[in-house]
């Protein structure tokens, strides 16, 4: 019988099982940042520990940094104490920090794969849920609290129970307009935002096979939003093919035993999973958030569904998403006003992100009284859209253009919602004050979507323009 | 570190209702109250913009009722503690005064944070949520006691019966839930695991 992925990167990495029952599991790579880590190094401090493998940990600092000016003391002295934390620590401990001046700074889940650091066959932790994105090479990544930074620090190993396995079999063809985001947004309002509790969600299929190395990072990256830990797609020829060359990975010779291994490592064909799930996309539609987490999403010309015909584990949230957002059951999502157009973040902050919202937006102007701006998801994404022009696109359309960060996604740096301000964005979650106003209101879709709705001043379907 | 202070065998106390399905790490933590390089301070902070308006004037919640002020045991709903993995939600919590959770289910994360915190989180049917929950608001000082041994939580005469990870009940009972000291028993077999991975030294 064969054996999927989890099973052998599980095998290769286990180094016991201990006592309580959970098996003690080496660390291949260990990202880091600034908000997730400092409480770490003190820990590591207060019990006279070192740090095991510091080649085996990378940092750079996303959620808290400015995304307008840089200059240091940051304007935020929090901000500017967790900075000089993260700087500290990398330093003392011999960590590889790529901070602003490195040129390579960015969003933890954007710099790891752009940098060949993300690999195949790996087991790949972050202090943050969205980790999973270094799934999409066929590694084993996922998000850890605090104090398993700092087990990870101390000793390269971490406790953890072995995860079931679904699989999630995607079929059909994307219509115009329709996007990976979709897919995933549609997957997680499909089988929950708790359906993914204790699994790992293997992403596989012809559409899967067909996506690019960025569009499988943004199905990856938003598993944990539908509950599940892990999200990972098989490695193939178009992995290896974005890997070939980047910084971290290895060349000549060293490449072809490193190819061989990532091709080892995919799921047997006749593996055996927990659970099979399979969704046809032939007929997917731009998907749009209506409540206030990322399963309560529909098509955009889609009504908001009866709270009343929904499972009973799912009308609490949307009852009281109806009210936070102040939409009506029937109502659709074309036609609803928004107040902020945000394109960026871990989910859809890459080149080809901005590619597609660039090329819908040449000759266009944003809506009156839309606040829109355009995050690059690393500084090597931004260096690259300046190459290519998209910055002179975004900004004579209306956008700010900005430098790399975690911006408005989550509201630990200057950019937040104000009041009750309607955002549509490209991120990935809707949850009340998560873009850092406690009243306002979040509409999670695909970057094109997003900078169609900045055009019109209001929820669009890509498809009709 | 095994020893009896950090055995986690009975926890017992009054208990909070919290309703709710989903609620989420950045409604227990709001994101801004991060911007922080210790956990220490964040107790004040927890649940922050749901107990307050944006001009700091309370708003109506059982987390400021003074009939709860005393509770030690949080009860709540489904999916508790889904989203960002932030381990600043139960270090929040446990610094407002929590020794222990009850609820529908929990999010896998939080689950694990709160394992490694030493906070047992353990999971009931709805119907029991609902009993505990009338019990605690018919009186508030009424005492809970979550047995690990048993697994169960009594109330009033009443006993229900809980889950939660097999691993992490062992932990809990047996003082080992604060991980790093287990880890670094095995550093041979670590080293050994580490330099077999094929990628351990570049493909070289």
């Amino acid at each position: 019988m064969g054996k999927h992925l989890v099973d052998k990167i599980w095998e290769l990495h286990k180094v016991k099982t201990l006592p309580s029952g959970q098996d003690q599991i080496a660390i291949g790579l260990h990202l880091i940042h600034e908000v997730t880590s400092p409480q770490a190094f003190a820990m590591l401090k207060e019990y006279n520990m070192a740090v095991k493998h510091p080649e085996r940990t990378f940092a750079t600092a996303d959620h808290i940094i400015p995304t307008e000016s840089r200059a240091r003391p940051f304007a935020d002295s929090l901000a500017e104490a967790m900075m000089e934390a993260v700087e500290k620590n990398t330093k003392e401990y011999g960590i590889t920090f790529f901070g602003p001046e490195s040129g390579l700074q960015g969003v933890v889940h954007i710099i790891g794969p752009e940098l060949g650091l993300t690999q195949p066959g790996m087991t790949i932790v972050c202090g943050d849920s969205h980790t999973a994105t270094h799934g999409a090479f066929g590694a084993l990544a996922f998000g850890i609290g605090t104090s398993q930074v700092r087990d990870v620090l101390a000793t390269q190993t971490m406790a953890m129970g072995k995860p079931k396995v679904r699989k999630i079999e995607v079929k059909g063809k994307l219509s115009r307009g329709v996007t990976a985001k979709d897919i995933i947004l549609k997957i997680i309002a499909e089988l929950g935002v708790n359906g993914g509790l204790g699994y790992a969600y293997e992403y596989a299929g012809e559409t899967i096979e067909g996506l690019s190395m960025e569009e499988r990072m943004t199905v990856c990256n938003m598993s944990i939003e539908g509950g599940a830990r892990f999200g990972y797609i098989n490695p193939d020829q178009t992995t290896f093919d974005y890997l070939k060359g980047r910084k971290y990975v290895p060349s000549g010779a060293a490449w072809d035993k490193a190819v061989e291994f990532w091709k080892s490592i995919a799921s047997d064909a006749d593996a055996q999973y927990d659970d099979i799930y399979t969704l046809d996309v032939n007929n997917l539609k731009p998907m749009v958030t209506w409540g206030i987490n990322p399963g309560q999403a529909i098509g955009v010309d889609e009504p908001i569904p009866e709270t009343a015909s929904l499972p009973g584990e799912y009308q609490d949230s949307a009852g009281k998403g109806l009210i936070h957002m102040g939409f009506k059951e029937g109502e659709t999502m074309e036609g609803k006003k928004i107040d902020v157009a945000f394109i960026g973040s871990c989910t859809n902050g890459r080149i080809s992100d901005l590619r597609d919202a660039a090329e819908f937006l040449k000759g266009k102007r944003v809506a009156e009284g839309v606040w829109a701006f355009v995050v690059p998801g690393s500084n090597s994404v931004k260096i690259q859209a300046e190459k290519e022009g998209l910055d002179k696109i975004f900004e004579a359309a209306g956008f700010q253009w900005r430098e790399a960060g975690c911006s408005i996604c989550l509201g630990m740096n200057p950019d937040k919602l104000v009041g009750n301000q309607m955002s549509a964005s490209s991120s990935n979650r809707n949850f009340i004050g998560r873009q850092g106003s406690p009243t306002g209101k979040t509409l999670l879709m695909s970057p094109v979507m997003v900078a169609a709705a900045a055009v019109a001043g209001k929820v669009v379907d890509i498809r009709k323009l | 570190m095994a020893n009896d202070d950090v055995k986690k065998i009975r926890i017992e106390g009054r208990g909070v209702y919290v309703p709710g399905d989903d609620i989420d790490t950045d409604q227990i933590i709001p994101a801004r109250f991060m911007r922080c390089v210790t956990f220490d301070g964040l107790g004040k902070y927890a649940f922050y913009d749901v107990r307050f308006n944006a001009d700091e004037t309370p708003k109506e919640h059982p987390l400021n009722e003074e009939i709860y002020a005393a509770a030690n045991i949080l009860l709540s709903n489904n999916n508790f503690g889904c989203g960002s993995s932030r381990e600043h939600a139960p270090q929040a919590l446990k610094r407002f005064g929590f020794d222990a959770f009850i609820a529908e289910s929990f999010a896998e994360i939080f689950a694990g944070n709160c394992a490694t915190l030493g906070l047992p989180a353990v999971s009931v049917k709805k119907s029991a949520v609902e009993n505990l929950a009338a019990k605690i608001q018919k009186s508030p000082q009424i005492k809970v006691v979550i047995s690990l041994m048993d697994k169960t939580i009594e109330c009033d005469g009443e006993i229900f019966s809980f889950t939660m990870p097999e691993s992490h009940r062992q932990s809990l009972i047996n003082g080992t839930w604060d991980t790093v000291f287990e880890l670094q028993k095995n550093d041979a077999e670590v080293e050994a695991t580490l330099s077999s991975l094929p990628y351990s030294k570049g493909f070289k």
